[in-house]
């Protein structure tokens, strides 16, 4: 729940989705679901001629798990506030695990 | 368990180690001959992880007539989120394995 939380808060920043085939699709972050699946709106693709294949696409829906990596705008991250909130949710699994 | 685990420094979990390492630099491993160097912002129990000031190293392996040769390539960024699915291991930095 925590990842989703975060992504909600990123909502209508610009970020690039790293997928596993390496594709990189930049676009602005439309919306974000519990499997992190994500939507993507007014997409390029980084080294478009390497991968042509979405040059007429402007929205992406992106399912989770193929994602390798998200790499987000530093400034639309509040730093101490994540580590808290990680803080909070590894409490939580513990109490839960008991 | 009666109170371990809670808050505290102590290590009941493997995740736990991860807890201590928040706010720390980190090396992790990753599926793809792929290691990252950061700073550990966030991470949850499927190892997906927030890092800050990452720098990615690639490994490639170039087959020349049979030498081969492993070259390198790095990459940076300053915040990255990582899908825990391709992660492999979380060491702190100072420590080699």
């Amino acid at each position: 729940m925590l990842f989703f939380s975060f992504f909600k808060t990123l909502i209508d920043h610009e970020v690039t989705v790293e997928l596993k085939n390496d594709i990189q699709i930049r676009g602005i972050l439309k919306s974000v679901d519990q499997y992190l699946n994500i939507k993507l709106e007014d997409i390029s693709v980084v080294e478009e001629l390497k991968y042509p294949h979405l040059s007429a696409v402007k929205n992406v829906f992106i399912r989770g798990s193929v994602v390798r990596y998200v790499h987000l705008p530093a400034g639309a991250v509040d730093i101490p506030l994540l580590e808290d909130a990680t803080r909070r949710e590894a409490a939580n699994q513990a109490g839960k695990a008991k | 368990m009666a109170d371990t685990a809670e808050e505290g420094n102590t290590v009941a979990e493997p995740l736990d180690l991860v807890r201590l390492l928040l706010d720390e630099i980190v090396c992790v491993k990753l599926r793809g001959d792929r290691e990252l160097k950061g700073r550990l912002h966030a991470y949850d129990s499927h190892c997906n992880l927030v890092l800050g000031d990452v720098e990615e190293t690639i490994y490639v392996v170039e087959d020349e007539e049979g030498d081969d040769d492993i070259k390198t390539v790095s990459r940076k960024s300053e915040m990255l989120f990582v899908r825990g699915d391709s992660v492999v291991l979380i060491a702190p930095h100072s420590r080699p394995y």
